[in-house]
């Protein structure tokens, strides 16, 4: 079979860590930043960055919609930045997302980068930082990590979302790295 | 999953991986900051003034006032860093207590300690600090910074510096990378660089933290140049808010890093340019002793 190619949306970001854990899960990595590119993907990563950078970016390169429309098709992991422009909702302060996922989601919840820290969740150690906090969970969205009582990584239908970063554990590949290759698996 | 405790990168650098890709652009204004955010900036640079005023006005040049920084802070949601003299452990503990997300211990702030840096392992606020060579790279990374950056010569619009730096670290890292295990000791002397850490880079083949671009950045090409010369972001201090058109000029560095392994991207950023660079300093007009790189060791 052949292996399930997924994108890491590559304007900005944690990009390359990613790699060895897609890898290890059995997909392929590619970084992506044009329309074109967008098309031959399987699945899509939104990394961690900063969320506002981000956006600014798909909207001065003219991106949004060759996103959109793949989004609408495709697998997609939002990851901290990732997570806030697949939420529904996004306060602190108020900016658009695709709306994928359900959910409500406050930037910056935890504070700056002082209060950025590193935990287990489900047994893998994963860090938080500058972490959103996903404050409220729509009808169907399926929560398979909390941490401090907040769901941290979520899924319903083809998009899934966590807050925290497991690219950057050296421990390959990740629970969430798997569960996303075999989500990507399925479709393709 | 294997049984042995899994080694994870270090929480600070994390933050520096989140700043690949980018733009940091140094900002004087509330105003200027919401320009830099708004043209898909990744982080701003808080200073009281940019490096060419603070070259041209000579004097000491200090840590900004914390109102400035702080309404810096305020105006804009994208990571906010402050610079501090290099070993002045005092204005750093202070950035640190305002809460900016990164301090740059700087050369182009006049140095408060001519033997010592800070030790930024003392710190929780992760550090980036300039070298011009690998030496220099991991003895600040001994010290604790989690981001490092070439020193370049701050405030020139001359691409000169920060390419030699770039290359240089380059150089040093794949000579490292074909030396026998029984010559890094030799090796860690003469870069004056710690020995755990000269050996991870030869197994690891790059430096141990995210290495970004600094020092006479003026234009989308010189971006890109740095880019592929294995930068992983760029600072762009003077270039920005000294050229004719701030935010369209901002807006086409930022777009010629993110593409800047496309040439017609890099070329339609050079085209939206909106008018003129900085003007620009010939390095060898500038005096030895007020070359900012030769500042720290």
């Amino acid at each position: 079979m052949k292996k399930p190619l997924i994108g890491v949306l590559a304007l900005q970001g944690a990009v390359q860590p990613h790699k060895p854990h897609i890898e290890a899960a059995g997909g392929e990595f590619r970084a992506v930043k044009t329309p074109v590119q967008f098309d031959e993907v399987d699945g899509f990563i939104l990394p961690g960055g900063e969320s506002t950078t981000m956006l600014k970016l798909i909207d001065n390169f003219g991106l949004w919609d060759s996103l959109a429309r793949n989004f609408a098709e495709k697998p997609v992991w939002g990851i901290c930045a990732g997570c806030i422009l697949i939420a529904e909702k996004v306060s602190n302060p108020a900016q658009k997302s695709f709306g994928l996922l359900p959910i409500s989601v406050e930037r910056n919840a935890y504070g700056r980068q002082l209060e950025s820290h590193q935990v287990e969740i489900t047994g893998y150690p994963v860090s938080f930082i500058r972490a959103p906090v996903i404050t409220n969970t729509g009808e169907g969205v399926e929560v398979l990590a909390t941490h401090d009582g907040d769901p941290v990584w979520v899924k319903k239908g083809q998009a899934m979302a966590s807050t925290f970063h497991a690219e950057l554990t050296l421990d390959f590949p990740s629970p969430m790295h798997r569960a996303f290759v075999e989500m990507v698996k399925k479709r393709a | 999953m294997t049984k042995t405790k899994p080694t994870s990168i270090n929480l600070k650098t994390g933050l520096a991986e989140m700043l690949k890709g980018g733009v940091i652009m140094d900002v004087v204004t509330a105003d200027q900051a919401k320009i830099a955010e708004d043209a898909g900036a990744i982080a701003v640079m808080a200073l009281e003034r940019v490096p060419s005023d603070i070259r041209a006005a000579g004097g000491v040049a200090r840590m900004s006032p914390p109102e400035l920084v702080e309404s810096i802070m305020k105006s804009v949601s994208i990571p906010v860093m402050a610079k501090c003299r290099i070993g002045h452990f005092a204005e750093a503990q202070i950035l640190e207590a305002i809460g900016v997300d990164y301090i740059d211990e700087s050369e182009v702030l006049t140095p408060a300690d001519e033997d010592f840096h800070i030790d930024k392992q003392a710190f929780k606020v992760p550090f980036v600090c300039g070298a011009k060579n690998l030496g220099e790279a991991l003895r600040r990374i001994g010290e604790g910074a989690a981001l490092m950056r070439t020193k370049g010569e701050p405030g020139t619009g001359n691409i000169v510096e920060a390419v030699r730096h770039l290359r240089q670290i380059n150089r040093d890292i794949k000579r490292l990378t074909v030396m026998d295990d029984a010559e890094l000791m030799t090796e860690a002397k003469n870069l004056g660089a710690p020995y755990e850490l000269v050996k991870m880079v030869k197994a690891q083949g790059r430096l141990p933290v995210p290495n970004f671009a600094a020092g006479g950045i003026a234009t989308p090409a010189d971006a890109a140049l740095c880019m592929q010369l294995g930068a992983e972001t760029v600072f762009v201090g003077s270039g920005i808010f000294k050229s004719d058109n701030p935010s369209q000029f901002a807006k086409a560095i930022v777009k010629a890093t993110a593409h800047f392994d496309d040439p017609k991207m890099v070329l339609e950023a050079s085209r939206d340019m909106g008018g003129e660079a900085m003007r620009g300093v010939a390095i060898d007009t500038i005096a030895e002793g007020m070359r900012m790189a030769n500042r720290g060791w």
